[in-house]
């Protein structure tokens, strides 16, 4: 077995008194699409802030590629090759588009390299294109993921994080929204994603695993959790719900 | 018209000399969200590096201008690192308390190194003047024009082309975002405050040398200015600081023209908290203005307080009480009454600031009120002063409750600056309505404390008096803070949304808890007065604001007890020990930031 590009290895995190993480053990092959599924209060985000740096556990260990990154610098861990989608966004809404997407390259200098980059980006994210010199914050939410994406890709990333990115779009943007994730993944970007929307996110993963009050419940792949009718009841709480 | 020209060319200079200020702290508030209190510091830093390096070194313009350039950038470095860094994650007003606890230190290391006294910043720029319609341009006046464009100008062209100037503008509008992109985050708070103070740094020189006079006293009202100027551009907004600066300095210019110098600093007090309230994002600000959240609750820092069982209260009362038949020495006696006076103080800002979350910068204000409305009703109508003092208990109380009442919808950051605002305003008032005040002159000839025709004249009975109302007050503010009142002013600290969405009217009750507070603040000026004998109105300046909002956290907010012990503490203890007023100070601050570090709920905990 060759190693995962990402693994996180029996991490606990707490918050204050609060545990968070409960011996948190995942794995994200190279060049695939995993996703952490869970509801409210799960520890979905609190495992993308850890993978980011953002947040510390108190124990376990995040490795890149067989290299820690746990306890670097959230700077750090993004020039080892880790872009971020990160919930809601964030997009820098002062910012014109093009400069958003020039500050997902901050971690490069190899100005060329750029400048091909952000046309490959208008090339994929045409809606992109159309608002290039308007202000980020004035696009509409949907509009803002795709920058949030384009962003991402622009620093060359080995693995993208994402955060719940169709959360708060309108149905023909979250299914716009899951094509150009696995379109950007079949050019070779490994995903991983947090959704709380397990059919959406099911579409477009291979591998799946669910989180509840910081434990795994239930891992495999896509094909299988899509037919787990645990996956219900990991939800809704119980198998009442249809 | 020559005057005109030469008011307009004034005010322009002083705008730029304040626009220098007020883009580093526009800086600096964009990319973590803080006001620098320090900044005046760091101006007044600035002007004595020139001082010495033309003094002792004789360095021509440029080098001086370089050596104060790089010097007050790593001071800037080092407060950064110091006042903000360590406190990353904790309540935001933490960083801001400590910002004011660095300015005290930095002042008084100024001050112990160079001497309180002024001194004269010379130039050698030749003193040719080129004559316009009138008026006139001096070389000194181009040249600090030529710093205030060139500077705006370099700056315009960092923040748009350079990475770095990227990273500054991505941080500043998302923080955590711009971390997510690579950025170093802190490296770039290090790299702002160093450009702010290098620019703040010769600002303080270029001032001292436009008014060849330079003294430690000028850090505060340069912060002031640097603030005024931003909140009428928009706060965090840095063309709107360098428009703010001009429009102030030109205001200020002509006001000085129709009605004189004491005014100055009047119309930027007015013009602040006129922004403040009608306009709060400035003129650029816009809708767009980032919402800071809500700073009430100030500094609430969770903890267990620690409760004295009801007896050692009272046996410390006791022995309170009997101390002066046991040790009579007038100046150990003397010492703990300014200990009390300052507790009555301190228990009025706990209540304020720790129970009701509405802090004040401004609290000396309340004093001086007071004790000008005891020292007027006895000299001016020979009043008794067992009359006056209650009297001016309730004047303060009515006109500080009126006086803070369009505060109270003010959130985040603007409590902080219209507290302190309304406190100058206070002084600045005192100082100008001469006809009741006698202005600049003070008033003399206060007639001492007396009861029914006894004179209380012995530190010892001073000392039982002021004891006894500070009991007095302690007992009324336990009992109310356990009464139905203090749990909806707790409730409207921790979540005033949660609060009004219960029916409660956050103006009565916040009206309410000032209008309590105001009687002691009141009370204990008034006895000052009568103590002193004369005020005038820097008696209670700011430095009294800031060092009764010291011990209500020495103590932990809204603790009663507390408040006391941190007025006994910070009033009494320096005393005791015989330190200089400079050195006094020193402790002050080192006392604020080793608190904000690693006891934000203070002695006694936060209640």
């Amino acid at each position: 077995m060759t190693e995962p590009l990402l693994r996180l290895d029996r991490i606990n995190t707490f918050y204050g008194a609060v545990q968070a993480h409960f011996d948190l053990s995942l794995e994200v092959g190279r060049g695939r699409i995993v996703c952490l599924l869970g509801g409210n209060a799960s520890g979905k985000s609190t495992t993308m802030k850890v993978i980011l740096g953002l947040v510390s556990p108190r124990s376990g260990t995040v490795t890149l590629d067989g290299a820690e990154i746990s306890g670097l610098p959230t700077h750090r861990i993004i020039r080892a090759g880790v872009g971020s989608v990160p919930e809601a966004r964030r997009i820098f809404p002062l910012m014109t588009v093009r400069e958003n997407l020039t500050m997902g390259a901050y971690v490069r200098s190899d100005r060329r390299a750029i400048a091909e980059d952000l046309a490959r980006m208008l090339e994929l994210f045409p809606r992109v294109a159309e608002r290039l010199d308007q202000r980020a914050g004035t696009l509409s939410g949907g509009e803002q993921q795709m920058v949030a994406m384009a962003r991402a890709l622009m620093g060359r990333p080995r693995l993208i994080c994402m955060d719940e990115p169709t959360m708060g779009l309108s149905p023909l943007f979250v299914d716009r929204v899951l094509e150009l994730i696995a379109e950007i993944n079949r050019q070779g970007v490994t995903i991983f994603m947090v959704e709380q929307n397990a059919n959406l996110a099911l579409q477009i993963a291979h591998e799946g695993y669910v989180l509840q009050t910081g434990r795994i419940v239930l891992q495999g792949s896509a094909a299988l959790l899509r037919d787990d009718p645990r996956i219900r009841e990991a939800y809704l709480g119980g198998p009442i719900a249809a | 018209m020559s005057s005109f020209i030469d008011y307009t060319v004034n005010g322009l200079v002083i705008g730029n000399i304040y626009a220098l200020l007020a883009v580093g702290l526009a800086l600096i508030f964009g990319v973590s969200n803080l006001i620098n209190f320090a900044h005046g510091s760091v101006y007044t830093i600035g002007a004595y590096i020139g001082w010495a390096a033309i003094t002792f070194l004789h360095t021509p313009l440029p080098v001086t201008m370089a050596i104060v350039f790089v010097a007050c950038a790593l001071v800037g470095m080092a407060i950064e690192r110091i006042g903000l860094r360590p406190l990353q994650g904790s309540a935001r007003i933490a960083p801001l308390l400590a910002t004011i606890g660095i300015s005290f230190v930095l002042d008084q290391v100024v001050q112990l190194v160079f001497s309180a006294s002024p001194r004269a910043l010379p130039n050698d720029l030749p003193d040719w003047r080129i004559d316009i319609g009138g008026g006139s341009i001096g070389a000194l006046d181009l040249l600090i024009a030529g710093v205030g464009v060139g500077a705006a100008a370099l700056l315009f062209v960092f923040l748009r082309f350079t990475k770095l100037g990227f990273a500054v503008r991505a941080t500043a509008q998302d923080r955590e975002a711009a971390l997510q992109m690579g950025v170093n985050v802190n490296a770039v708070n290090s790299t702002v405050f160093a450009i702010a103070s290098a620019l703040g740094g010769i600002s303080g020189l270029l001032v001292g040398m436009y008014y060849n006079h330079i003294d430690p006293a000028m850090s505060f009202q340069a912060t002031l200015k640097g603030i005024v100027a931003q909140v009428i551009g928009g706060v965090g907004n840095v063309p709107g600081a360098i428009v703010g600066s001009l429009l102030l300095g030109l205001i200020e210019s002509y006001g000085i023209a129709l009605l004189g110098t004491t005014y100055r600093n009047l119309f930027a007090f007015v013009l602040l908290i006129l922004f403040l309230i009608w306009m709060p994002n400035g003129l650029f600000g816009g809708r767009s203005a980032p919402q800071s959240e809500p700073l009430t609750g100030a500094f609430i820092a969770p903890s267990k307080p620690l409760r004295l069982p009801r007896w050692a209260l009272w046996a410390m009362t006791g022995a309170a009480f009997a101390l002066p038949l046991v040790f009579g020495a007038p100046y150990l006696l003397q010492t703990l009454t300014n200990a009390w006076l300052a507790a009555m103080l301190a228990l009025s800002l706990t209540l304020m600031a720790g129970t009701a979350g509405q802090i004040s910068f401004g609290h000396a204000g309340l004093l001086a009120i007071g004790a000008y409305a005891s020292a007027l009703l006895t000299v001016d109508l020979n009043a008794p002063t067992w009359l006056t003092i209650p009297a001016a208990g309730l004047i303060t109380s009515a006109l500080g409750t009126l006086l803070i009442f369009p505060a109270f919808r003010l959130r985040g950051h603007t409590i902080a600056i219209a507290t302190l605002a309304i406190g100058e305003v206070v002084s600045l008032v005192i100082l100008n309505w001469e006809s009741l005040t006698r202005g600049a002159m003070g008033v003399t000839g206060i007639p001492p404390l007396s009861i029914f025709g006894h004179e209380i004249y012995a530190p010892r009975e001073v000392y039982w008096l002021c004891l006894a109302i500070v009991v007095a007050l302690a007992l009324v503010q336990t009992r109310l803070l356990t009464s139905h009142f203090g749990r909806t002013l707790r409730a409207i600290r921790d979540d005033d949304v949660a609060a009004r969405s219960y029916g409660i009217r956050l103006d009565r009750y916040k009206a309410l808890a000032f209008a309590f507070g105001g009687f002691g603040a009141g009370v204990s000026g008034a006895i000052t007065a009568h103590l002193y004998s004369y005020i005038n109105h820097q008696t209670f300046d700011s430095q009294v604001s800031l060092l009764a909002l010291t011990m209500v956290i020495l103590g932990g907010m809204g603790n009663v007890v507390g408040a006391i012990l941190g007025a006994i503490v910070l009033a009494g203890l320096p005393e005791l020990f015989r330190l200089t007023a400079e050195y006094r100070i020193l402790i002050y601050g080192i006392v604020l930031l080793l608190l904000i570090r690693f006891r934000p709920q203070g002695l006694m905990g936060t209640l």
